[in-house]
């Protein structure tokens, strides 16, 4: 029985081949749209929620913990402000921070090179910070730059946007973006290595000493009125000197927690963002709102689906009623025709589910484009998200419900009466 | 042997304005196995009613419908629908072919509720009625006495004991009439099968040993005219 059934409604959808595909193709772009919203939804979440390993906090200008930590983990947005060297070296040699800190790396952002951002730093980035647990940034050649030198290292991002590689040479733009009335920076940086791809957003970053920018000319230094010019060959004296944060790997969680609440108490001027996992989780939890939204959307798409499938097949319904007269005279049971007609749409659903995968892939690659080109985070199109094989059977189910009306149709044919039409 | 037996059985209708119109009542009708019987009668005498009531199509509102044992007034929807399948063929005056389905498909669907799909006996009985060559064409690709053929080979398709046929010649002219009822004929003959066939047209009947005039045995065609 089973196997007539099929046969029935491979004719059927033969039959009416235009009405079926269109369908199919609704119900594809819906599962697909609504696949690539749950797992896009999961994969942000998870990415900018912040994985294993990595900075713990970040001490910067006060304002945002969320800006502070898009600005130096997602090289987003601008700076809150800049905070003294000195809070630096307190936190390095400082009595009371110190013991708190294993590992403090400063960031100074300010300059860009075609769009992408320079950062000033220091080579503890590249010899001891793991971005991810037990991993560094790995770079080729194998040569971070001279703290003196005007030596940079380029994300792997940005080599290959750019196009650039080692012993290409270039001149730092003022500003984080790019822009024709920006000032150029007269001093030459020269590509020493470049970095791994590391699927974070430090791939779009270009990194040069952090000496490099105390000594950019057109950067000045300095608070409180007093100011002082930087310049090829001109050393800023430290106490004029300012980066924009300092990254932190605290010695254990307690110490963040410590290291936080000294800071936030007893430093004006200054704020350590602690942890920086929490503060992206508290943005997206914020943010949650948008994708519910999202999400709606994509379970109203999956019910318009439902919809046009159980419109085709029910304009369909007057027009078979003969055939389904002539297959009960052919001793097809009322439950038979009932059964064909659920058949029927949920094959035209399988179909659009099966579709939907290759919708779903093409919307991710657009998206996994996007997001990367902007925040440098990589979605992964091969992630198998729940959302994967619960839409396709929601869809069935779907399929299956919208065949119920146009199959009690079928069902309740006069069957002597069309014989004669 | 009796393969079919009616006794006092009435089917009525409500018509629109809620009246009751009996278009059956029919004290006796009986028929053997193998046997081969033409009832003639004249359009809307309620023919196409009696052989949708034997074809267990429609339930009789009063008396027995005995076929092969069994009253199909007492059986459920599904279990006419069960006779129906696996002991009888339907042969209508407008074929009644599937257009989605090619004529061997249509003749695999007259097997397919009862007895199970057997292709090879499909092809075998369009060969037989000379349409070899014709298996994968669809009705609407097909002449009408091609169409007419492909609708005999359904109705035999499940082995029937009992083929029944609506003015199965009505749209075919006179040579395509001949030859398409001259192979029903032949065809029931050979599987075993009885046959009852209505019609109007006397040419068709007067081949039969035995022909009944419908108007004669249904009462109610006799007081109004009845319903088709």
């Amino acid at each position: 029985m089973i196997s007539s059934i099929l046969m029935i409604v491979r004719r059927s959808l033969r039959l009416h081949r235009l009405s079926s595909t269109i369908t199919v193709i609704s119900i594809a772009l819906s599962a697909g749209l609504a696949m690539a919203v749950f797992s896009i939804s999961a994969q942000s979440s998870r990415a900018f929620g912040g994985g294993k390993g990595g900075w713990d906090a970040v001490m910067g200008a006060p304002g945002s913990d969320t800006q502070l930590v898009l600005n130096t983990i997602y090289h987003l947005q601008t700076s809150p402000g800049n905070i003294p060297w000195s809070m630096y070296q307190e936190l390095l040699h400082g009595e009371e921070l110190s013991k708190f800190v294993k590992l403090a790396v400063p960031y100074a952002v300010g300059d860009n090179h075609k769009g992408y951002r320079i950062v000033g730093t220091t080579p503890e980035l590249f010899t001891e910070f793991e971005y991810t647990t037990g991993k560094k940034y790995e770079l080729v050649p194998n040569q971070v730059f001279d703290p003196l030198k005007g030596e940079a290292i380029i994300g792997a991002t940005v080599a290959r946007e750019l196009g650039m590689q080692r012993g290409d040479k270039f001149k730092p733009m003022h500003g984080v973006i790019e822009s024709s009335a920006a000032e150029i920076h007269d001093i030459l940086y020269v590509v020493i290595s470049v970095m791994k791809p590391t699927n974070t957003p430090a791939d779009k970053v270009i990194w040069i000493p952090i000496e490099g920018i105390f000594r950019m000319p057109g950067h000045e230094f300095g608070a409180k009125g007093a100011k002082k010019e930087a310049g090829l060959g001109v050393e800023v004296p430290d106490e004029f000197k300012e980066v924009s944060a300092v990254m932190i790997k605290t010695t254990s969680p307690f110490a963040g927690f410590g290291l936080q609440s000294l800071v936030n108490r007893e430093y004006p001027g200054v704020k350590v963002a602690w942890p920086v996992a929490s503060t992206m989780a508290k943005l997206i939890k914020d943010l949650g709102w948008v994708n519910k939204v999202l999400e709606a959307v994509a379970y109203m798409v999956v019910v318009v689906a439902g919809c046009s499938l159980l419109a085709s097949l029910y304009n369909t319904m007057n027009e078979r009623r003969r055939e389904f007269a002539i297959l009960r005279a052919l001793g097809a049971r009322k439950q038979t025709v009932f059964a064909v007609i659920v058949a029927e749409a949920t094959t035209i659903a399988f179909l659009g589910a099966l579709l939907g995968f290759g919708v779903y892939f093409g919307i991710l690659a657009i998206a996994a484009e996007a997001v990367q080109s902007m925040t440098g985070v990589v979605l992964d199109l091969w992630l198998v998200h729940p959302s994967l094989y619960w839409t396709p059977l929601g869809m069935l189910v779907v399929g299956a419900l919208a065949g119920l009306l146009p199959a009690f149709k079928a069902y309740s044919t006069d069957v002597a009466g069309n014989l004669t039409r | 042997m009796g393969l079919l037996e009616l006794r006092n059985v009435k089917k009525i209708y409500r018509t629109p304005e809620g009246e009751l119109q009996t278009v059956l009542d029919l004290e006796s009708f009986h028929l053997d196995a193998g046997e081969q019987v033409g009832l003639a009668g004249t359009s809307g005498s309620g023919k196409t009613t009696f052989l949708n009531v034997v074809a267990g199509i429609l339930r009789a509102d009063e008396g027995e419908v005995i076929f092969d044992g069994e009253d199909l007034a007492l059986m459920s929807e599904g279990g006419r629908d069960l006779v129906r399948a696996q002991s009888m063929g339907y042969v209508f005056q407008t074929f009644n072919l599937l257009d989605g389905y090619s004529a061997l498909e249509n003749v695999i669907l007259g097997m397919v509720f009862g007895p199970g799909a057997d292709r090879e006996y499909a092809q075998t009985l369009l060969e037989e009625l000379g349409l070899g060559h014709r298996l994968h064409h669809r009705p609407s690709q097909m002449s009408i006495g091609q169409q007419q053929r492909v609708a005999v080979a359904r109705a035999l398709a499940n082995r029937p004991k009992l083929v029944l046929a609506d003015e199965p010649t009505g749209n075919l002219d006179p040579t395509h009439a001949a030859e398409a009822l001259a192979l029903l004929r032949d065809g029931c003959r050979k599987q075993g099968a009885a046959l009852l066939l209505v019609s109007h047209d006397q040419d068709v009947l007067s081949g039969f040993e035995r022909v009944e005039s419908f108007t004669e045995i249904n009462r109610a065609g006799r007081a109004a005219g009845g319903a088709s």
